[in-house]
């Protein structure tokens, strides 16, 4: 090598370049995301409470509108007006005259991938599960996510047995999940092939939220009903 | 450092046809296969890709100078990816539904390798009007060969057209073109097409050369 091509080399930069460009980029790029983040907000939490809604109504397909109300510390339930965001909500439902159809109440728990949210209406009448809606799910695109697609899934939830004990404050027999083609009783929930993880999570989030949700929900309906 | 010599349309240009992404280089695989089952979700995903793509080339191409080259890849994935955050709100914010079928995707523009491709091999060595060019025509290429696979696949897999019915009930759907592995059947049906209009293109000149040789002999 000669020492012209040694001098028309350009000398490595100093550890202060390096650092200048990553911090000053680093801090450019976090600047970008926080104005972008605090613009967005309000819009996507308009969508995500429009969203909302629509699934309510879509997994009491009898409600025409819908209340917030949310659980007290003495066990009751009391109206929240306003869109009311957080932990210890249900929905209730109302047909046209008024009458208590239904409660739609979200859950969420671990997938395979990420959390599952979902929302799913509660039929005291029938004593059953009569829809369910995933919110929320980042589940492997084309397996997992069969959780929202697949009808023989999806059939599970037009009733799904969670009906208490006498005394109302237990559910009689826990949501379990079972193989694919198992199903024998109406509180059981048919697996997807190929999605075990994934419809094995819903069921056990299902059972989790109605194990709690149920018998609060049963021994406090009145707290529900309008007034006519 | 080679700069490109074209002229800047040239250089938008090229990506829309000559260098397409995905027919001709054969870059970002993953997102091309997953998300092109519908029309709107290819051409959602075509355009958040040419955005993030644009962006990148128009930062990376305006910092050249500044960057030292022994931390430009690392340099690159980071203001690569705060676009790709800033897609995430914005579709976010634009529809949900949207955002919940591209799902996954959307965080792994990130790692498309056409767009870190693009600003190594061209961003860092040309000018900053170049490279958005260049970032247009490739976004653009990309988010039309996205198209082309997305709505091939919608209208045999549901018989429909960015969701609108397009034939009689009695149509049987190909229900195979909206899995996976119609993905792989329409990008190999597009990359036979394009390397046979080359070919031909080729040999026609070919012919044309020899021909022209003969007649001045």
């Amino acid at each position: 090598m000669s020492s012209t091509e040694l001098a028309s080399r350009p000398a490595p930069p100093s550890a202060w370049h390096m650092y200048r460009a990553m911090v000053g980029v680093g801090v450019f790029c976090g600047l970008l995301i926080v104005s972008v983040f605090q613009v967005t907000r309000p819009i996507i939490e308009h969508n995500k409470a429009e969203a909302l809604k629509k699934a309510i109504f879509h997994v009491l397909p009898d409600a025409s509108t819908s209340g917030t109300y949310r659980l007290n510390d003495a066990g009751g339930f009391e109206i929240l007006e306003g869109e009311g965001i957080g932990e210890q909500l249900v929905y209730a439902g109302y047909d046209e005259k008024q009458e208590l159809v239904g409660l739609a109440v979200q859950a969420q728990g671990m997938g395979y991938q990420d959390v599952i949210g979902l929302i799913y209406g509660y039929s005291f009448a029938e004593d059953a599960i009569v829809g369910v809606q995933v919110l929320e799910s980042k589940e492997t695109p084309g397996l997992g996510d069969k959780i929202e697609t697949d009808p023989a899934f999806l059939e599970n939830f037009e009733r799904l047995d969670v009906s208490l004990v006498d005394d109302l404050s237990e559910m009689a027999n826990p949501i379990v999940p079972v193989k694919h083609g198992a199903k024998t009783n109406p509180w059981e929930v048919d697996g997807i092939t190929g999605a075990t993880i994934s419809s094995v999570a819903i069921a056990e989030i299902l059972n989790r939220s109605a194990q709690y949700w149920t018998p609060r929900i049963r021994n406090h309906l009145d707290d529900f009903r309008r007034e006519e | 450092m080679a700069a490109s010599t074209k002229s800047s349309t040239d250089e938008f240009i090229k990506g829309l046809w000559k260098e397409n992404p995905v027919f001709v280089q054969v870059l970002g695989m993953c997102p091309v296969l997953a998300v092109s089952n519908t029309a709107m979700n290819a051409l959602a995903m075509g355009l958040a890709t040419a955005f993030v793509l644009i962006m990148s080339n128009v930062v990376v191409s305006s910092l050249r100078s500044f960057i030292p080259k022994q931390v430009r890849i690392a340099t690159y994935i980071l203001i690569i990816a705060t676009f790709v955050t800033v897609v995430d709100y914005l579709i976010q914010a634009v529809s949900l539904d949207l955002y919940k079928a591209l799902g996954a995707f959307i965080s792994l523009i990130v790692v498309n390798c056409l767009i870190l491709g693009r600003a190594e091999a061209f961003a860092s060595k040309n000018t900053v009007a170049r490279s958005m060019m260049d970032g247009l025509g490739m976004g653009i290429g990309f988010a039309f060969a996205l198209f082309c696979l997305g709505a091939v696949r919608e209208i045999l897999g549901s018989g429909s057209l960015f969701g609108a019915q397009l034939f009689h009930d009695s149509f049987q759907n190909w229900v195979v073109m909206i899995l996976p592995s119609g993905g792989f059947f329409t990008l190999a049906a597009w990359l036979l097409l394009f390397n046979w209009l080359e070919q031909r293109k080729a040999k026609k000149e070919k012919t044309d050369a020899l021909s022209l040789t003969k007649e001045t002999a």
